[in-house]
């Protein structure tokens, strides 16, 4: 089985948010990057145990500038046989899905996984873009994952509930927490992922379809009102009068 | 302008349903397009959020993708809706990534306003730690409302329902069977949501959190380390890397507060934090904070709103 693994960069989980150029760009200054926790912890492990099992190879895919391929190095150092970096700036989803879908079109995988959303734009967009582009169906949110064949077998989340499903390959799968759990590299992996092909791959033209103007950083709270551990009347009270939630 | 919201029927009509109509209705002339069997009297009730007409696929039953996509695609050309409104749950995350690049249209995901007057649409961006105002650059627009992000409004009257016929095609993937839990309000729509974490010491003294829970109609949640060591499902993690919530009221017990922990709840109107140390970060972000055991607290919380909801509140 072939398959392909969609990452992206993030910011570390633990990063302070601030931005520049007039509130219209995301402050890098500092921040560690990261694979995106869905990508790296659900999708690649997943696809990883995969080949392990059955056999097949795990190519991982990012849309980036050069400056992105450390990141991409630490998702090698994890496993994968080979990596392809688009070389273009991610500028929003739809123009990342197209490249990827443009990709996968031409080089024929059996399954494109992504993890549910990133942490910085949360969008949960590219793995149905890029299935709607390959004209394929897509699993989204899928906690499960096995592979019979060329059949998958998944759980999902629905609303309030689950829901197991069944799928052909080619597919697109949209990785949550469930599916796998997160490795931590060795010394070996690191090595060799200096040395495993990284294949640079000029961007097609797309259109981008969305732009982030600017950003704006939540109100602070004020102080916190302090109760009586042995007056929880009282909150109930501030909760219904002052607050009027309850 | 001509607005197309998508509503998720299958389980009846919820908030979230009355939300995207009443947030369709600020933008233009709202249809909506629906599929499944809920009767056309109560499909007509969107009317009253002002909805001008329903549209219903009844040869759709389930929530496949690839169907819902043919649908909602020619519904939009049907009414030449140069705007359509989803609900961010499940079935959206599904469907509007695939209309974007069927329509070509600009989506808008986790929205929590109405456009400005710079066109822009304010959406929640590191997960709740910062908001994005984002503007679409293609004729059609599609936008991803988070639930409780705007109020229902009430105003209007019934409105027509018409049996529509989407061309939807076949299913891409097959249903083999569906796990509901009963009675459970659903996270992200919840108003009021009991949440815990490590402080808790062990699953077995859950009991006094979903008391609390029940006394108010609350949902439950946690934080990521329960859910991880498997004291609590996967689905009510909330936080960072799990589900991030807006509700009215978001009670913490026995949660620091971490970053990645706040990040999750910060949309929260109301946080009310119970912790045994008084330098625990989450008091930062509480608006009530009550330094104390949640052994001893969440009882005596649960019998004060007991006591409260009794003297017919």
């Amino acid at each position: 089985m072939k398959i392909l693994v969609c990452i992206s960069k993030s910011p570390d989980t633990t990063s302070k948010i601030s931005f520049t150029d007039n509130s219209t760009k995301f402050d890098e200054n500092g921040v560690q990057f990261i694979v995106n926790p869905y990508d790296e912890w659900y999708a690649l492990v997943r696809a990883l145990e995969i080949k392990e099992s059955n056999g097949g190879n795990v190519t991982i895919i990012s849309v980036g500038s050069a400056g992105d391929e450390a990141v991409i190095r630490k998702a090698l150092a994890i496993g994968a046989d080979d990596a392809v970096r688009i070389d273009a700036d991610p500028t929003d989803a739809y123009f990342t899905a197209m490249q990827i879908a443009e990709y996968a079109k031409s080089n024929g995988f059996d399954l494109v996984l992504t993890g549910k959303e990133t942490i910085n734009y949360n969008g949960s967009q590219v793995g149905g873009m890029i299935a709607e582009a390959l004209d394929q169906p897509f699993v989204s949110l899928a906690t499960k994952l096995d592979v019979n064949g060329s059949t998958l077998t998944l759980e999902r989340e629905i609303n309030g509930g689950l829901e197991v499903v069944e799928v052909n390959t080619p597919a697109v799968v949209s990785c949550a927490k469930g599916m796998a759990e997160q490795r931590i590299p060795n010394m070996r992996g690191i090595m060799a992922a200096r040395t495993k092909p990284l294949n640079v791959v000029a961007a097609v033209a797309v259109d981008q379809m969305t732009t982030y103007v600017n950003y704006t950083m939540p109100n602070a709270k004020s102080a916190c009102k302090m109760i009586d551990p042995s007056n929880m009347d009282q909150l109930v009270e501030f909760l219904h009068n002052e607050a009027k939630v309850i | 302008m001509s607005v197309l919201v998508y509503i998720n029927s299958k389980n009846g009509l919820h908030k979230s349903a009355f939300e995207t109509v009443t947030y369709g209705k600020k933008l233009g002339d709202v249809t909506v397009i629906t599929t499944g069997s809920l009767s056309a009297d109560q499909l007509a009730t969107l009317g009253n959020y002002g909805a001008s007409k329903v549209l219903v696929d009844r040869s759709v039953e389930g929530d496949d993708d690839q169907q819902l996509t043919r649908v909602i695609a020619n519904a939009a050309d049907r009414c030449s809706a140069n705007t359509l409104i989803f609900s961010h749950d499940l079935v959206a995350k599904a469907v509007a990534p695939r209309l974007s690049v069927r329509l070509k249209a600009g989506l808008i995901s986790g929205a929590i306003g109405i456009p400005s007057s710079d066109g822009t649409v304010p959406v929640n961006v590191f997960s709740g730690k910062a908001f994005g105002h984002v503007k679409v650059n293609s004729a059609r627009t599609i936008i991803s409302l988070l639930p409780n992000s705007i109020q229902p409004e009430e105003n209007g009257s019934a409105c027509s329902v018409e049996d529509f016929s989407g061309n939807a095609g076949s299913a891409g993937v097959k249903v083999l069977s569906t796990k509901k839990p009963e009675g459970e309000i659903p996270l992200p729509e919840a108003e009021l949501v009991v949440s815990a974490g490590r402080g808790l010491k062990g699953p077995e003294n859950w009991g006094m959190v979903e008391d609390l829970a029940a006394a108010l109609g609350a949902a439950t949640a946690c934080s990521r380390p329960v859910a991880d060591i498997g004291w609590r499902p996967h689905h009510e993690h909330v936080g960072q890397t799990g589900v991030a919530i807006r509700p009215n009221l978001y009670i913490a017990a026995g949660i620091s507060g971490a970053i990645q922990h706040l990040a999750g709840v910060n949309g929260s109107k109301v946080i009310v934090v119970i912790n045994t140390d008084p330098e625990a970060p989450f008091f930062k972000a509480a608006d009530y904070g009550v330094i104390g055991d949640a052994f001893e607290v969440l009882p005596r919380l649960t019998e004060a709103v007991k006591k409260f909801r009794a003297s017919n509140h």
